[in-house]
């Protein structure tokens, strides 16, 4: 089991791909001679030439559409973002047009291509470069939505992604690319739709996705200590939702937290609750404990923006007080 | 239907004798010395951590912001991208606020919640930075809609960079601003570079913009970014004519950043000859001893001046760092006007 960054995991699965289906290419700005703005790429343009890694001009609503033109046509484009904030740029032709090709033409065209891009909050980029927008992207119908909190996560996520026929976006936390962890020598894919239970507990489950996980771990550490024993799901996949993890971990160990270190309002885990509310109230013993950070737009300021990031000890007060433990 | 007009290459013109007032030069070579030791101790001061997030120098470009805005009047908007510190200051921000806002401070401009690529001062139509490659394009003709439609005296000046072109929004805007005849200047500054790409691998037509531009009717005119005096005249050229006919105008100014895109960069992209013959070029160097070849300066005098504007930049490092941090409540605060 080698150790390997988040970043060379989603390298490898990059570089996978490119080896064996020369329908693949990769487009994105800076991607090539400058190696990627978080270096994921870096590398690539020497070994498969700039035919398959193009570098782009700063066109996102172009070079996604292309993107979708060329899907299309039969490639198997996967296109980098610098960063989810940029998506907006292109966000009309990722709703408008990628995600609801197939259905307009009654199934007729697929659109197998693959957005990835960095997202979340943490390095004092400011509103306009903080923002978490997997939370809006997840509600497309049409579009697939991951986002891996670990390089074995991420390798398998994009081996599915790039396999899939339909358009997938991975966000990928950016407070992650230089974390380590383990992946198997074998072969694996980390299917999209599947939740992971990551560690099993009896005494409330902490629900979470992405940098979220590094929290919910820690939580569950501290609770340990405090004779409560926490299960640990991570979502993985955001659309489509694994409902089914969802209502088993909740049916077993009837009390819920669920973490968002995207913006509270909105996120990802309304909808989770909202699931929940719907399929398992019965089986709850309390309230939907739901964290996140704080609704406002990303400061600049080191101390402003640590407040504003949902941390370990909110979670922890939001379950005592939820739970009254 | 506009006309199209004729681009006007504008010559190197430190030889020229207009509006060539002694105090006025210096005050040129005063606002790009501040620039240059103002960007210098940023990057000092942020790889000692005390700025963070992104930093992107104006180290090189500083003839063209100095050159332009030494032409603006009080009246009028300026709006930049990200890369904005010399904008700023050559728009005369506080050097201190400025110095405060990178250090996220609550002195600072934005009180410590824009950073770097955010300055915004409107007491002085200050209209930010920002940080969506040509984001404030189209916000730019907006201010000069604003200025139109009331009758007032100002004109907007934009500036963006040659990787702001391949947004939709660039070619946008100098249509609408054409249709709509505003009173704006746009400033393209082409450094050659976006981010690692060069012109030629993300632009098809060459490595001048100013011609596309006159096929919206717009005027145009190319300039040495490099000669301060060159851009001052250009400047003045073009906010005679926007002020005359109401139309709008477009400088490009041919520069080069002497640094990375931002302080991680590590400039694969490109080789050191061509970084070194820009540097033979630096405004900084090379206007100074034009003033003394000239008999307007001496060398005593700038000496003079820079050791000032070292105390200066001194000075705000120092009401940064002792400067306290935003209160938590700012958090909350400036989100909805109440
Ligand atoms: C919509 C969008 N895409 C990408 C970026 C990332 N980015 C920031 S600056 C930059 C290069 C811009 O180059 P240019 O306009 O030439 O300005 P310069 O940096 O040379 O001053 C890029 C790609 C961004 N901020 N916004
Ligand atoms: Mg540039």
């Amino acid at each position: 089991m080698p150790d390997i960054l988040f970043r060379d995991a989603i390298k490898l699965g990059l570089q996978e791909a490119l080896d064996n289906d020369p329908s693949v290419f990769i487009m994105g700005e800076d991607i090539g001679a400058y190696g990627g703005a978080y270096a994921v790429t870096d590398g690539l343009l020497d070994q498969y030439g700039p035919e398959r890694i193009k570098d782009t001009p700063i066109s996102e609503a172009t070079f996604i559409g292309a993107g979708i033109g060329a899907a299309i046509a039969g490639l198997r484009p996967v296109i980098e973002l610098m960063s989810i904030s940029f998506s907006l740029v292109g966000f009309d032709q990722i709703v408008n047009m990628a995600a609801n090709i197939r259905y307009m033409s009654g199934g007729q065209v697929n659109v197998p291509m693959v957005l990835r891009a960095p997202t979340g909050a943490g390095v004092q980029l400011a509103a306009t470069h903080s923002q978490s927008f997997e939370t809006w992207l997840c509600e497309v119908p049409g579009l697939k939505c991951v986002c891996p909190s670990t390089p074995y996560d991420a390798l398998g996520l994009i081996r599915s992604a790039i396999k899939d026929d339909n358009p997938v976006f991975v966000a990928e936390p950016a407070m992650l690319y230089s974390k380590k962890g383990e992946i198997p020598n074998e072969y694996y894919e980390v299917p999209i739709g599947k939740a992971n239970v990551i560690k099993s507990g009896s005494d409330v489950s902490l629900f979470s996705y992405g940098h979220g996980i590094k929290i919910i771990s820690e939580t569950a550490n501290y609770l340990e200590k405090n004779g409560i024993n926490a299960e640990l799901v991570d979502l993985r996949s955001l659309n489509p939702i694994d409902t089914i993890t969802i209502s088993n971990s909740v049916r077993k160990t009837n009390r819920v937290v669920l973490v968002d270190t995207a913006r509270k309002t909105g996120g990802v885990m309304s909808e989770v609750a909202s699931l929940i509310t719907e399929n398992s109230v019965d089986w709850l013993d309390g309230p939907i404990v739901t964290v996140g950070s704080d609704n406002v737009p990303w400061p600049y300021n080191h101390d402003l923006e640590k407040k504003a990031f949902v941390d370990v000890q909110s979670v922890v007060k939001a379950f005592e007080k939820g739970y009254g433990v | 239907m506009p006309r199209t007009r004729r681009s006007k290459k504008i010559k190197n013109t430190s030889s020229g004798n207009s509006f060539h007032d002694r105090d006025a030069l210096l005050g040129l070579f005063k606002q790009m010395y501040l620039i240059r030791q103002f960007e210098i101790t940023c990057g000092e001061q942020y790889s000692q951590g005390n700025i963070r997030g992104f930093l992107h120098l104006y180290i090189g470009q500083e003839a063209t912001g100095v050159g332009v805005l030494s032409q603006l009047s009080k009246d009028d908007y300026v709006i930049t991208h990200y890369r904005d510190h010399g904008h700023a200051l050559a728009r005369g921000l506080d050097v201190n606020r400025s110095m405060a806002e990178l250090f996220g401070k609550s002195t600072g401009l934005s009180k410590g919640k824009g950073g770097s690529m955010h300055l915004f001062d409107v007491s002085k139509k200050f209209m930010g930075g920002h940080a969506i490659v040509a984001g404030q394009l189209p916000v730019a003709a907006g201010l000069s809609l604003a200025q139109k439609y009331k009758n007032e005296e100002g004109i907007t000046v934009c500036f963006f960079g040659d990787g702001a072109t391949n947004q939709g929004v660039y070619h946008e805007t100098l249509n609408l601003a054409a249709v709509w005849q505003l009173p704006i200047l746009f400033v393209l500054e082409n450094n050659g570079y976006g981010m690692g790409s060069s012109i030629e691998r993300v632009r098809a037509g060459g490595t001048d913009f100013y011609p596309g531009v006159s096929t919206y009717g717009i005027d145009t005119a190319e300039v040495d970014g490099m000669d301060v005096l060159a851009v001052r005249e250009a400047t003045r050229a073009a906010i005679d004519k926007i002020r005359s006919n109401s139309s709008p105008y477009f400088i490009e100014c041919k520069t080069f950043r002497f640094v990375g895109h931002s302080y991680a960069d590590g400039q694969k992209y490109r080789d050191n000859d061509e970084i070194k013959s820009w540097r033979n070029k630096d405004p900084v160097e090379t206007f100074p001893k034009y003033l003394i070849n000239q008999n307007m300066s001496t060398d005593q005098e700038i000496s003079d001046i820079k050791s000032k504007i070292d105390k200066q930049i001194d000075q705000a490092v120092k009401f940064a760092e002792n400067s306290p941090n935003p209160p938590m409540s700012e958090l909350y605060k400036d989100i909805y006007r109440d």
